[in-house]
Order: structure tokens, then sequence, then C-alpha cells
């Protein structure tokens, strides 16, 4: 490796976390200087990812090749506009999640913390791999690498229901990849002789149809980190997890992996053009999807499991806007990475500070709760705002250009499901602030006084709340990196 | 006459002549000092052997001077490099590992007839893969074959007979095949030199003879290479074995027989157009398949995880042959890379597992609940193995198995994609079964402790582990070579 590759900052952000793993490691004996070795990390690499920006957006693209495993067919990097939006969210929410993970995890006295913040550590290093991936082969490995190195985060708490959920987790995510998304890796190599992500696509020009038919099925499949239905389970299953790990795995690292790699490969694998006519039945499950998951969500009176089948729902807002394939649609779902990262990340940080304050976990407990614990649910409203599309929080922004992109191609079934999900998210939303802030407490609860919880949490869903508005008013840095996406040819 | 044109020679004479020394020394520190010296040797004269090929091409040694096809031929090709570095190399990290090991599991005063047969076995296994003689193939088999019944019989268990005792019977039928098939070739060819009967086979494609010979061969050599459903003898032989010897053979034995099978197929019978004339292909598809499938879903119902691992070993032997039976580069190549990257990750899979059973004493699923905090080290190594043998990218399982997937799609055997990636969904089962038990149980009361293997076998058996993850990363060394002798193979076979 020259000296240039050396100092390159593409390198450091995927060194950095493994560095600040085997730290904390070793300072598995003292927590503070554990947690303070995992804030350092998470600031200097969130420092060292935003150096990248300046040079995206001026045009450039930053190259890193690693190894080369197979003859032509390297481990290597490549930044553009979409890996840079996603590498951003997942690293600066790591610093977020970190300054709440250490406030819920001593506020719940957590076993085997040291684990915990390892994996994290990796888990973040993994999600960079895929953000930065500059071929098919580097998204796969790191994909694989993402769904072990959170298994331990997933199955923490090392009960029975833990090892159930873990094993649904491990079996739908392994499944897929391996039984779809390898098949149809290999055979886009075996088809080009390529694996690269390059603007336009790199299916040769006479593929017939049939083929790109059965190529996407294998990928919006195979990537079930995506929770495309019907291979959505795992995402509830994981909820045994404890709350940071399902504000990682479900706000920003893993799902968000799932939907990156989905419009990555829709952009850079078949090219927005090579698609025309061939996603209409994506576009069909996508939207059967988000109605589907927004009905039981509906029915889910635990509130991990409603914030659950939320992302399900909102995912496939993701692959809905991709399989549209109009540049604005596109560009919403880029943006939907980002104010769905920020509005779900809030939900579950809210959801883990009234479970650490008070102890609940059903949305039926929460009557009056507003009042005591008002910047919680004062959070937790202007993410589930957000999540409704209503301004001024970040999902108007990406649901504005999703509708746009619809309408431009005249997508009447894509505007139906859009409008009724709205509703449906408004239906299963607004009546928990609602109950929190204008039903009275329950007897119950006058029993128990709590106050709010644990400042490193309060300071945390702030910070993400103020996130999720900030989308709203300044999306200048997401929207440039999503539209130059799709501009060049 | 220098030492470097006898390097063929002295590849099989070193270790060959270190075991009746070690028996004569009869002093266990001096043997297996002599037995090491020889087998770090072997495996130096592997590398320079390869490095030799690659600078000129294939070397042709022949024994005492005696031109081929009188006197017997040593030949070095890109395969025989391959195969010659995979045995040393293994043999050279598992002996130091054995010192340990055996203290345990044999009587002290039987030491040095281990070491002894132990450098039998690996001349014989050498001598397979050198030799261009079919006759002489056949001789070293039985010394590599008799000395690994020894070697199976020392174990602690008393099963460890019953087992030896099995695998004698159905090896030494497996022998007999070979050689009544090596005798019905050299009775219609009038030669044992390998290339002698590979060019005056190609004028007796009709002949009855001649199929017959490749019918005893295949059905022999496929009892040697434990191909389902002739694998009855290996669960049990790796079983019951002193854990050297399990990691030893598993590593390598069923490799050469794969070497065996290829040798005779491309090179003997490759004139002759096998796959194209007669069924072979869909022949050796079934077994295969069916051996990834059953072997893999056996392998989950074990509680002893020898033999749990055994059994995924016959399932990756299914892998392997799968390869063969596409008849192309691209297949040959899978089979070689899944041959060195199976050798690399069973063997480090059995001595770790040798480690367990040192300080746990047992290496059943009840035994070793809870290792994931005794045995940390290990009980890692071991998932990041699992990982290799499901085929998770970064591991060299993945590289293996990618090659076989483009032979399929090659082929345009679509169905058989899914048919290799479920099979490798069976193993993520019966892996996941161990991480179930290492990690979600408690240990068993007196395990708390930290008690890790020595580090004379701990570090054995990271080296091969940290070689899982390598070849998974870089494969210039295991791709490389591989297709270079799958092209001279299949090239030598049109």
């Amino acid at each position: 490796m020259s000296a240039t590759t050396l100092g390159s900052p593409l390198l450091w952000s995927l060194i950095l976390p493994i560095l600040g793993a085997i730290c904390i490691s070793l300072s598995g004996r003292r927590p503070n200087l554990r947690e303070g070795i995992t804030l350092t990390t998470a600031v200097v690499l969130f420092a060292i990812v935003a150096r990248l920006l300046g040079p995206v957006l001026a045009g450039e693209r930053p190259e890193l090749v690693l190894l080369e495993p197979f003859p032509g067919l390297p481990v290597a990097f490549r930044v553009e506009p979409l890996g840079m939006l996603f590498a951003l969210i997942a690293s600066g929410l790591w610093i977020v999640n970190s300054i709440y993970s250490i406030g819920y995890m001593r506020g719940n006295d957590e076993k085997h913390q040291t684990r915990f913040y390892v994996c994290f550590a990796l888990a973040i290093a993994a999600a960079l791999g895929i953000a930065f991936a500059g071929n098919l082969l580097t998204l796969f490995l790191f994909y694989e690498v993402l769904t072990l190195i959170t298994y331990p985060l997933v199955t923490h708490a090392g009960t029975d229901k833990a090892r159930a959920g873990g094993r649904t987790y491990l079996a739908i995510l392994m499944g897929t990849s391996v039984l779809f998304l390898l098949p149809a890796v290999i055979y886009v190599w075996h088809l080009t002789g390529t694996t690269d992500f390059r603007p336009g696509g790199i299916l040769p020009a006479g593929i017939d149809s049939g083929s790109v038919t059965i190529l996407l099925a294998l990928f919006m499949f195979g990537i079930g980190k995506a929770a495309l239905m019907p291979f959505h389970r795992w995402l509830p299953a994981a909820m045994v997890a404890p709350t940071p790990v399902s504000a990682l795995l479900h706000a920003v690292a893993v799902v968000k992996a799932g939907v990156f790699s989905v419009v990555k490969i829709v952009v850079y694998v078949f090219g927005l053009d090579a698609l025309t006519g061939a996603t209409d039945w994506l576009v069909a499950i996508a939207g059967f999807t988000i109605v589907a998951a927004s009905v039981v969500a509906l029915s889910a009176d635990n509130l991990k499991r409603r914030l659950a089948y939320s992302t399900v729902s909102q995912l496939s807002y993701v692959i809905l806007a991709a399989a549209i394939l109009a540049p604005l649609s596109v560009v919403g779902a880029a943006l939907h990475i980002a104010a769905h990262a920020f509005g779900k990340i809030t939900l579950f940080f809210a959801a883990g500070s009234i479970y650490t304050a008070a102890h609940k976990t059903e949305v039926s407990q929460l009557d009056g709760i507003g009042r005591r614990m008002p910047w919680t649910m004062a959070a937790f409203g202007i993410g589930a705002l957000s999540m409704i599309g209503l301004p001024p929080a970040a999902g108007f922004v990406s649901k504005w250009y999703l509708v746009s992109g619809a309408m431009a191609q005249a997508h009447w079934f894509a505007l139906a499901v859009v409008l009724l999900s709205t509703l449906l998210n408004a239906a299963y939303f607004l009546p928990i602030v609602y109950r929190a802030f204008l039903r009275p407490l329950s007897a119950d609860a006058v029993a128990h006084p709590h106050g709010e919880a644990p400042l490193p949490i309060v300071l945390a869903l702030c910070i993400t709340a103020g996130g999720t508005l900030a989308l709203f008013f300044f999306p200048e840095v997401p929207l440039a990196l999503a539209q130059q996406m799709v501009m060049t040819p | 006459m220098n030492a470097a044109e006898h390097l063929p020679a002295l590849q099989v004479v070193l270790p060959l002549a270190a075991a009746p020394l070690a028996v004569l020394i009869r002093h266990r520190l001096t043997a297996f000092l002599l037995v090491l010296a020889a087998i770090w040797s072997a495996f130096a004269i592997s590398v320079l052997l390869w490095l030799q090929v690659g600078d000129s091409g294939p070397i042709s040694y022949a024994i005492g001077n005696w031109p081929p096809p009188w006197g017997i031929e040593y030949r070095v090709d890109a395969l025989t490099a391959l195969v010659l570095m995979l045995v040393s190399g293994v043999a050279a990290v598992v002996l130091p590992y054995s010192r340990a090991s055996i203290e345990h599991e044999i009587a002290s005063d039987l030491h040095y007839l281990f070491y002894a047969m132990f450098a039998l076995c690996v001349a014989g296994l050498l001598g397979i893969a050198i030799t261009g003689d079919a006759f002489n193939l056949f001789v070293f088999l039985e010394i590599s074959s008799l000395s690994s019944y020894v070697l199976i019989a020392l174990g602690r268990d008393r099963r460890a007979l019953v087992a030896s005792y099995q695998y004698l019977l159905m090896g030494t039928i497996g022998a007999s095949f070979i050689v009544i098939g090596v005798g019905l070739l050299y009775l219609e060819t009038g030669t044992l030199n390998m290339m002698g009967m590979a060019i005056r086979l190609q004028g007796l494609t009709g002949d009855r003879a001649v199929l017959a010979a490749l019918a005893f061969l295949t059905v022999g050599i496929s009892l040697k290479l434990a191909l389902f459903p002739l694998h009855q003898w290996l669960p049990n032989a790796y079983a019951y074995a002193p854990s050297a010897v399990s990691a030893f053979l598993a590593a390598t034995a069923t490799k050469v027989s794969v070497y065996a099978l290829l040798r005779f197929y491309f090179s003997i019978f490759g004139e002759t157009a096998i796959f194209q004339r007669l069924p072979m292909a869909d022949f050796m598809l079934l077994l295969a398949l069916a051996g990834m499938f059953l072997a893999s879903t056996v392998a989950i119902f074990q509680q002893d995880l020898k033999r749990l691992f055994a059994y995924s070993s016959v399932a990756q032997i299914g892998y392997i042959v799968l390869g063969i039976s596409f008849d192309s580069v691209t297949g040959v190549t899978a089979t070689l890379v899944h041959m060195v990257n199976h050798a690399v990750t069973k063997g480090a899979i059995f001595l770790l597992l040798g480690g367990v059973m040192l300080s746990l004493g047992g290496i059943t699923l009840t035994r070793v609940q809870g290792m994931g905090r005794s045995m940390p080290l290990t009980s890692f190594g071991i998932v990041l193995c699992g990982l290799s043998l499901i085929g998770v990218p970064g591991t060299a399982g993945f590289v293996s198995k990618w090659y076989l997937i483009l032979a399929a799609l090659e082929h345009g055997q679509y169905w058989l994609v899914g048919a290799i990636l479920s099979s490798s969904l069976l193993a993520v089962v019966y892996v996941w079964r161990f991480v179930e038990v290492a990690y979600f149980r408690a240990p068993l009361p007196g395990d708390e402790v930290r008690r890790e293997a020595p580090l004379s076998m701990l570090i054995p058996a990271g080296l091969l582990v940290v070689a899982t993850i390598w070849f998974g990363f870089d494969t210039s060394l295991t791709v490389g070579i591989a297709s270079d002798a799958a092209q001279e193979l299949v090239r030598s076979g049109r």
C-alpha cells in the first residue's frame, strides 16, 4: 500500500472502528475508560467520514483496493454520493447512540457491556464497509459480516427468548442472502465479468427481460435486511435485543444497509433505464408490505413491536420509491434513508427511555406519561410526525419527492398506497401522543412515581429529535448527494 | 549430480527413513525430533519442488536411474506440487501439536511408535501424490493405509479398535479393487507407467476390460475417499482416533484419494473421453448431491462433536466430487480449491477439538456447554472454521463455493446452484448447534474457570485457523495453483 492510501480518510474510516473495538475490549475492566474510548472513536470517525464529504460533493470519487481474492474481482471501495450519505448517517448517529447506550446500559444494569460495545463498533465498521463498497463482492462480504456481528447483540440477554429471536434473525438474513443474493452476485459476474457499481448500470445491453426480472427478484428478496414481505419476520424477532441495539439495528445500521443496498443496486447495477417495465411486481409487493405492516402495527400493543412493524412499512417506502424509477422518486428514496433514520432512532430512544424510567413496555400503559417525561414524549411526537410525513419533520421532505416522482410517472397505485399508509401511520402514532399528554395518569402509575430517564438518554433523544427537525429546514446536503446520484450519467 | 535433482526422491525417502529409525531409537523425545526434522524438511522440499515446477514445468525423475517405462518414474506437475505441499504442510503443523496431545491419549512407552507410524503415513501419502507409476501408487496407498489403521487403533477409547478394524476391512476392499483395476490396465496396456497407459488407452476405447478396470478403480478409490454411500468407516475412525490423528487424516487422507481419482480419470483415462461416452458425470453428481444433503442432515443430529464434523466431512467430500462431475476447468478448479480449503478448515477444527478433549475430558454437546466462557479462544476458532464450512464470505469456504457455483452456471445447470446453496444452509444448522451450546448455556460446575489448551496445541491450531481466513482473502496460492493444475488435467482429458 502506498503512502497516499495510508493517508486516505477512506481507509481510516474502515480501520478506526476496528481499532476502537480492540481498545474497548482491552479496557473492559474500566467502564469509564471503555465508554470514553467508544465516544472518542465515534467522534473521530464522524470527523474522518465528514472529511470525505467535500471532495465527493465536488465530484471526486475516492477509491481504494484492499485485496484481490478472485482474479479481476477485488475487495474494493469507492465513495459515491449515496454511500457518502449512508456513511454520514451511520457514523453520525453512532455518536448519539453511544451517549444513549451509556445511559441505558448503566441505567438497566445490563451484563456483558464490553462485548456489547465491541460488537457495536464492529457493526459500524461493517456498515461503513457496505456504504463504501465499490463492487457487489465487497458489498456481500460486509453484508454477511454485519449479520454475524449483530447476532451477539440481538441475543445479548442470553435467555431462551433471545436465543429463539436470534435463530429467526440469523435464519432469515442468512438464508435469503445465501439462497438469493449470492447467486445473483455470481450470476452478474458470470454475465458481465464485472461486479463494479457504475452509474447507468453494468448489465449488457442485449440482456433479455426475463433474466432482468429474475435477477431483480433475487436481489430484492436476497437483501433480507430490507425486510420486504414475506422476509420481514426477523425484524420483530430481533426486538428481544436491548433498546440501543434495536435503535441501531432498526434505524441505522442493519435495515438501512438493506434499503441502501436496494437503491445502490437498482441505480448502479441495473440502471434506471434498463429496468423500465420490469418493476411493476416490485411496486406491488412493496406497496403491499407498506400497508400490511401498518395494519399489524396498528394492532400491536407492545411499543417496540409497533415500532418494528412501522420500520418494515417505512423500509418499503424506500423500495417503492426506487421501484417507481423516476429520478425524483429515487432522490426521495435516498432522502428517506436519512429521514427515517433520524425519526425512527428518536422513537426507539423514547421507548427505551420509558422502559428505563418507568419500566413500561406496552402502549396501553402510557396514559399521562407525558407529564412526567415531557422531553421524552415531545421527542416521540416529533419522531411520529416524521413517520407520518408531516411538516416540520424530515419525513415530509422525502415523501414530497416520492410523491412527485410517482406523479411524474403517473403511478396512481403508488400514490394510493402512500395516501393510505399516511392515514394508517397517523392512526397508530397519534393515539400514543394523545394518551401521553391528554389522558390522566392511571392509578397504578400514580402509585409508582418516576421522573425523566437519566441525562445521557434524554440528551441523546433530544439531539436526534432536533436532527429530525433540522433535516426539514436544512435538507441541502442530503439533497445534493441524492441529486448527484441520479444526475451523473 | 547435485542435491536439487534428487528432491523428488528425498520428498518421500526422508519421512520413510525416519520411521524405522524412530522404531530403532525407541526414545520418545529423540524419535519426535527426528520425525519433526524429516517432516519439516519434506515441507521445505515440497515448496522447492513447487517453485521448480513453476519455473521450468513438470519434473520427471527416474528412480535408481532406470528410465520409464522400465523403472519407476516420479513426476511432479502443478497438481502434484499442490498435494505435496498440502500433505507435508498439514503434517508439519500437526506433528508439533501431537506432542502435548498424545501425552494424555497414548501410553508414553508407545509414543515412539506413534511418531514412526505418523512418518510412515506421511511418506505413503506423499508417495501417492508424487509417483508416476500406477502400481507404485497402490503400494504407497497401502503404506499410508496400514499406518493409519495403527494410528487410529492407538486411540484411548476402546471403540478405537473397532473403528480401526472397520476401516481396515473397508480400506482393504478398496485397495483390492484398486489393485485389480491397475492389474487389468496392465494387462491391456502392458505398462504401469501412467503416461504410457494414457497413450495406449486411446486405441482401446470400447474394450470391456478397460471399462472393468475403470469400474474397479472408481469403486476402490471412492471407498478410500469416503464418497457417499461408501463412507461408513469414516465417522468412527475420526471420532475415536487420537486427536492429532483425526486432524491429520481429516485434512489429508481423503484429499489424497481425491488426487488419485483425478489422476486416473483425467490423466490416465483422459484421452478415452469417459465423461463423454459414459454416464460418469450423472453418476458422480448423484452421489455427490446425496452426500451433501444426507450427510449434512445426519451431522445435525450428532451429539459427539468429532462425529458431527466427521459427517460434515462426508458432506464436504460431496462438494469436492461435484466439481469433478462438471468435467470442466472451472469445475476441477473448484474441486482442488475446496480440497485445500476444506483440508485447512477441518484440520483446524479437529486440532481445536483435541484441545477441548484435553481440557474438558469430553466433546459431546452436553459436555462442552458454556465453553464460550471457559475456552474462549478455542470456541471462537471453532466458530470461525464453522463459518468457513458454511461458506461465509471472508473465509476459505466462500472461495470454494464461488467457483463451484460458477462451474454450475457455466454448465447451465441453474437448479444445481440452488442445491449447493441449500445444502450449505444445512451447515448453518449444525454449526449453530455448537454456537448455541457453547455460548447460551452455562458452563458445567467446575468449568467456570478459564482453561485453554496448552500453547503448544493452541498455536498450531491457531495457524490453521488463520490460514482458513487468509485463504478467504488471498487466493493467489490456492486458486493460482488449482487453476493451473485444472488446466493441465482437463487439457490432457481433451
